[in-house]
């Protein structure tokens, strides 16, 4: 389906991003969120609609206004781009942090 | 849980930075990046140079059982101030990732604590998306601190 955004593309939009930040603290309604930006209304209806179809967003029916949701496993997964490389170097130093606890300890023996 | 170990890699940029708070005291964790054998053991490689001074160098080679060297890297020091920060570069030999300047510093968080704080800067945005193997051309941007906070709340 062509209508499908990429996630990435997504997120490296300024006002998505910001969008992001607002839901994170609370659900909110698109009129609330507009409320927040000098953008006119129907951009933010746009962000909106891009942020919810790739799922970084949920929307929810409340009366006649739709609500929206941060998906913090969706976000999670963007997250997990830059996981192996921190695992990486999380598993470096962990290694120093031993190397030099041994050298520590023995250290402390002699003296 | 807040994570010990953090990397900020902004979207468009060809530069990273990457954190860590150590279970050990200033001078212990600057001692592991000074001290040649111990710099050995952490890094599993051997330390064939390093000159701890300024327009010194360093020269670092791993090799299998059999003898061969799998990994080489070598780069010169421009700053060496014990306890405080370490500014070289770094290249990997017959590599296609070019030079990286690396500026490390650290400081003591409290008596037995401290922190570790890397700046890498790549010569191109490319390569250093290439050291993350990011699959995306328009990537993330993690820097944003809040967003990194909501997320590694979720880890």
């Amino acid at each position: 389906m062509n209508l499908r955004r990429d996630v990435f593309q997504a997120i490296a939009d300024p006002t998505r991003r910001a969008i992001l930040l607002l839901v994170a603290s609370q659900a909110m309604t698109a009129g609330a969120i507009a409320a927040n930006f000098d953008t006119a209304r129907p951009t933010v209806s746009k962000h909106l609609q891009i942020l919810t179809e790739c799922e970084l967003l949920r929307q929810e029916a409340s009366g006649r206004e739709m609500i929206y949701h941060l998906n913090p496993m969706k976000m999670k997964e963007i997250a997990d781009f830059l996981e192996p490389f921190r695992l990486m170097w999380e598993a470096r130093f962990d290694k120093l942090e031993a190397v030099m606890k041994a050298y520590q300890a023995q250290n402390e023996q002699k003296s | 849980m807040t994570q010990k170990t953090t990397v900020e890699a902004a979207e468009g940029q060809h530069d990273l930075f990457i954190n860590r708070e150590f279970d050990l005291p200033l001078s212990l964790l600057f001692k592991a990046y000074s001290e040649p054998a111990l710099l050995e053991q952490w890094m599993s490689t051997n330390v064939r140079k390093l000159e701890n001074k300024a327009h010194g160098s360093w020269r670092f080679e791993t090799t299998d059982p059999q003898g061969n060297i799998v990994f080489s890297a070598h780069g010169t020091i421009h700053t060496f101030l014990p306890d405080q920060k370490i500014i070289r570069t770094f290249e990997m030999d017959n590599a296609p990732f070019g030079v990286q300047l690396e500026i490390l510093e650290f400081e003591a968080v409290t008596d037995r604590t401290s922190r570790l704080r890397m700046h890498t800067v790549y010569e191109t945005v490319a390569l250093r998306d290439q050291m993350l193997k990011l699959p995306f051309r328009q990537g993330l941007n993690m820097a944003h601190n809040r967003l990194q906070e909501i997320v590694s709340q979720l880890a």
